[in-house]
């Protein structure tokens, strides 16, 4: 019997070197290889090449303000400056009411914005999921049971629900990362819902039970990584929804007093008349920098869905 | 005079990766009231061949040679004038069960369309027509009304070969119209193509992968290979008496029952049929051929004679020049 | 019990190995909530409506129809994949348990080649792991003769005909042709080393010229290694080329069974007959065809479930013979008239030709 033709694929990995071949080499391979596919593919695309670079910004800023605490840049080192000054160069974006740099103030905000938006939808992307995977491979009574709870959560005006919790729970940073968390995974369920519910139709699903996999088995290893791409499409957009969220609870005054985010600083800018003194920086920077944010990551999320699209992905 | 003629048609496509060469250089002729079979597998052209004749592809691709159509020249009309020989020049049935009809619009609509935008009749008597045209396809013409959900795969793609039929054309190019039907279903949509043809005296290009379905139905057969035709004659002789070893591998796919020799003895070809943007050298079925010879890989094979109204385009073809050894 | 010898003469054939006996397969139907308020009920599609055979060590056994006579629903509940209401299947003399879990070992004996070598695979797995998935879940660490996993992937793409094996472990399925993914399929249910193959239409979605490859692959492990199989196909031409022995199948029943030289060649059940009428041959279209579509299994006639589109009823033979009232109206079984051949239709008893 004729020896079979390997179809000429341009980028076919080097044959394995004779020694060792274990299956977590080949896992490893396997993953360094989809990953620098990933890469490739992801380096052709602009726009989430924009928007990665604006994220590598704001991360590194982010970093740098937990590392880097010279005593010009740490906040709580008040009355460092001349109060409601212009831009120059000892405070490039001029300062606030209590003479802080408006530029440190923005940078230590980053930290926490970021952090928020990321624990946030953390929450929200393995809450969503769950109850996704669970509702859509189950299905009849846990995929009724859990649709409607589903449906409650999408339907609660989370604003209402956000002033609630606060005036219950007190105004703390967790408390607004759960009021977040709690908002959006409802979205996040349904969409992860309708992708299990088309990937558990795949002939591969049932030739895995045909082999005698346990239903473990079959969504850890065949339902979760078919649907991964999507989640993680869904959750970098997310991300963007808890940071613009959590800046309009702050905004409203519900934020968390002892930490600074961005959205603090415009409740502060705002609440003490930075408009009507004409000190626009101290407003406008915080702003500049959630719609730059929100911008990078809906511009990666946007990218990643191109890539992530099965009818671009399996030929 | 023919009713279609196909002169060194090539078909290129314009894709990310390239330029994918599909069809690279096929002729045949079509006269009136004439079936000829198209074969051939995935990746051979056969259905870059249906889309050409009507000039369907996007704009990208690129088209060369000559086909003439009821003696017009079909790649060199303009506009207006190739919309007015779409469906009435030609018309094509698809695998119609899939998506080729509106879900959301009644089937007697769908039919009436094509009426219409001939300007074949107006309103009433377009419905009229179309009551008439599914009668002669087999279906009760109150099934106008109906939606395409409420037809069975047998029956939607009656709906399909009485569109084909709305504006009277001279040529029916039949794209694998049978191939997700029930074997039974099968037999009654051939059937029906075949007495239809023969009443109407149309043409009909078959095309399909099915080769056992086109013996029965054509007059006159082409197996297609890597965008060419590799052997064409009268569909029962190319069937029975193969002269290119790929036709003679094809044939072999679709057994006889009764014929002792294909008893517990499948035959088939290793290998793959090329990707069209990696044509094997010189003889594209070289790599996979059983009658392979040394001056395989580089020559480039015509269609030679191979026996009365016979051509193959294969060394071993009756016709076929007498070639060097590369190497004594 | 078929004696070896008397099948179609081909005496390799051993013993019985999957049994399976007055099974039943129903689909609920279903109505929307307002008509079901209003009393309606929804009727149930009888898929699979007492079907008995026998599949033998070393055979290949042909399951053939049309869409919608249960031929899939069956060998899927030879798998295991879906419930019976009724009926059990015996796998080398042993019952099989319902319960999921207990079904386990058995899934190692019994493997399944789907139809739709793309859908098979899963695109994010490379071809080491899926064929290595089988392995895993049964936690076969090490094989008959001491080989470690990647041995036994290497052998069982080996002898797919994927050669050499390690030049495939990398590669994702969209970069193998049609016929090089369905060996892939193959060849992860042969590192089990299973006794059984159950194959639903193996090659129909593929090119036409490699079928025979897979084809003559199937036969070899019949060969080779004793791996028993049940082809489900629509294809007699198929059944021709490899089976045994045919099954004939009509809206949930066997309605024709028997060594494949005698089936395919003599039928003895109008339905057969008028599936081979209908295998295209040189020569035109001029044949008896069968009228309408097949039928729907939620109505399932009265009598012989074949009689409202039987030539020999509509022809008016079925009368002048006399069973024509029992054709319409008393349903009945498989009866033997040979020796390994099975029948179900009034005619036999009357000697008669369909």
């Amino acid at each position: 019997m004729k020896t079979e033709t390997i179809p000429p694929v341009t980028d076919l990995p080097p044959p394995l070197p004779p020694k060792k071949v274990s299956p977590s080499r080949i896992r490893w391979l396997r993953r360094r290889r989809a990953l620098t596919r990933f890469w490739a593919q992801f380096r052709t695309n602009k726009m989430g090449l924009a928007g990665l670079v604006i994220l590598l910004f704001f991360i590194g800023m982010a970093i740098f303000s937990v590392f880097a605490n010279p005593d010009r840049l740490d906040p709580t080192i008040t009355t460092n400056g001349p109060v409601l000054a212009g831009p120059s160069w000892a405070y490039p974006l001029g300062t606030d009411r209590d003479g802080i740099s408006v530029l440190s103030l923005v940078v230590e905000g980053s930290r926490t914005s970021l952090f928020v938006g990321l624990t946030a939808s953390l929450i929200s992307m393995v809450l969503g999921s769950a109850v996704g995977i669970w509702s859509g491979y189950r299905g009849a009574f846990s995929d009724v049971v859990l649709m409607r709870v589903t449906d409650a959560f999408l339907v609660i005006p989370w604003l209402a629900l956000a002033i609630v919790l606060a005036a219950v729970f007190g105004q703390n940073l967790w408390v607004i990362i759960f009021i977040i968390g709690l908002t959006s995974w409802a979205g996040t369920s349904r969409l992860v819902r309708a992708q299990v519910l088309s990937v558990k139709e795949r002939t591969y699903i049932e030739r895995s039970r045909a082999l005698g996999g346990s239903d473990w088995h079959v969504v850890s290893r065949h339902v979760l990584p078919n649907v991964m791409p999507v989640i993680f499409a869904n959750t970098i957009l997310t991300i963007a929804i808890a940071i613009l969220s959590e800046s309009a609870l702050s905004f409203l005054g519900l934020g968390d007093p002892l930490h600074v985010t961005w959205g603090t600083i415009i409740e502060d800018a705002f609440s003490h008349g930075a408009l009507s003194l004409d000190k626009p920086l101290w407003l406008l920077a915080p702003s500049a920098c959630i719609v730059l944010v929100v911008l990078g990551f809906t511009m990666v999320g946007f990218a990643m869905d191109e890539i992530v699209n099965p009818r671009i992905r399996e030929r | 005079m023919s009713v279609l003629s196909v002169r060194d048609l090539e078909v290129t496509y314009s894709t990310k990766g390239g330029d994918v060469p599909a069809v690279r250089g096929v002729s045949f002729d079509i006269g009136k009231g004439e079936v000829l079979g198209l074969a051939g597998e995935s990746g051979c052209g056969k259905s870059t061949i249906a889309g050409a004749i009507l000039r369907l592809h996007a704009a990208q691709t690129k088209i060369g040679g000559a086909i003439t159509l009821d003696g017009e020249d079909v790649l060199g009309l303009s506009p207006g004038k190739l919309r007015a020989t779409r469906w009435t020049g030609a018309s094509i049935v698809f695998q119609g069960a899939l998506h080729t009809l509106n879900p959301v619009q009644k089937v007697g609509d769908q039919i009436v369309e094509a009426i219409t935008v001939h300007h074949m009749a107006a309103d009433k008597e377009a419905y009229v027509r179309a009551g008439a045209l599914l009668e002669q396809v087999g279906l009760p013409p109150r099934r106008i009304d109906d939606y395409p959900h409420e037809l069975s795969g047998g029956q939607k793609q009656r709906v399909m070969i009485a569109m084909a039929l709305a504006c009277s054309p001279s040529l029916i190019i039949a794209d694998e119209p049978t191939t997700a039907l029930d074997v039974m279903v099968q037999a009654q949509v051939l059937k029906l193509l075949r007495s239809l043809q023969n009443d109407l005296g149309l043409a009909m290009l078959f095309i399909t992968h099915d080769l056992s379905v086109l013996v029965e139905v054509s007059d006159r057969l082409a197996i297609m290979y890597a965008g060419k035709i590799v052997e064409e004659g009268a569909a029962t002789e190319v069937f029975h008496t193969p002269v290119h070893p790929y036709t003679k591998a094809l044939a072999a796919a679709f057994p006889q029952i009764g014929d002792p020799r294909f008893r517990r003895h499948p035959s088939g070809l290793g290998g793959d049929p090329p990707d069209p943007q990696h044509i094997p050298s010189g003889c594209p079925f070289h790599p996979r051929c059983a009658e392979v010879t040394d001056v395989c890989p580089e020559i480039d094979p015509q269609l030679w004679e191979a026996g009365a109204g016979r051509r193959a385009a294969c060394v071993h073809a009756v016709g076929a020049p007498a070639f060097e050894a590369s190497q004594p | 019990m078929i004696d070896p010898a008397e099948v179609g003469g081909v005496p390799q054939i051993g013993p019985p190995v999957v049994e399976v006996d007055d099974l039943e397969v129903n689909f609920k139907g279903r109505v929307g909530f307002i008509a079901g308020l209003m009393g309606r009920k929804g009727y149930d599609a009888k898929a699979v409506d007492g079907v008995s055979l026998t599949l033998h060590e070393g055979e290949v056994l042909a399951l053939a129809g049309e869409s919608g006579c249960g031929k899939t629903t069956t060998a899927r509940a030879i798998m295991g994949l879906i419930v019976p209401e009724k009926g059990t299947i015996r796998f080398k003399g042993k019952v099989l348990p319902r319960a999921v879990g207990a079904l386990r070992p058995y899934r190692r004996q019994v493997q399944m080649v789907f139809q739709d070598p793309t859908a098979s695979l899963n695109p994010r797995q490379t071809i080491y792991e899926i064929v290595a998935e089988g392995l895993r879940i049964h936690n076969v660490n090490e094989g008959p003769n001491g080989e470690g996993e990647e041995q036994l992937v290497a052998q069982a793409l080996s002898r797919a005909g994927l050669r050499p094996p390690e030049r495939f472990y990398l590669l994702y399925p969209h970069e193998l042709s049609g016929g090089q993914r369905q060996r892939v399929v193959i060849a992860g249910a042969l590192v089990l080393d299973p006794s059984v193959i159950v194959a639903d239409e193996p090659v129909s979605n593929l090119d036409a010229s490699v079928r025979g490859e897979i084809l003559a692959l199937l036969m070899k492990f019949l060969e080779e290694l004793r791996i028993s199989i049940l082809i489900v196909t629509h294809d007699l031409g198929l059944a021709w080329t490899v089976a045994d022995r045919v099954a004939v199948m009509y809206l949930g029943r066997v309605v024709e069974i028997g060594p494949a030289e005698e089936v395919l060649q003599r039928p003895k059940h109008p339905y057969t007959k008028a599936l081979l009428n209908v295998v295209p041959k040189a020569g035109g279209t001029e044949r008896p065809i069968l009228q309408g579509e097949p039928p729907d299994p939620t109505r399932i006639p009265a009598g012989c479930r074949f009689h409202p589109r039987c030539p020999v009823v509509a022809t008016g033979r079925a009368e002048r013979l006399g069973i024509l009232g029992r054709c319409t109206g008393e349903d009945l079984a498989l009866d033997q008239i040979a020796p390994g051949h099975d029948v179900a239709c009034y005619l036999t008893e009357l000697g008669e030709e369909p």
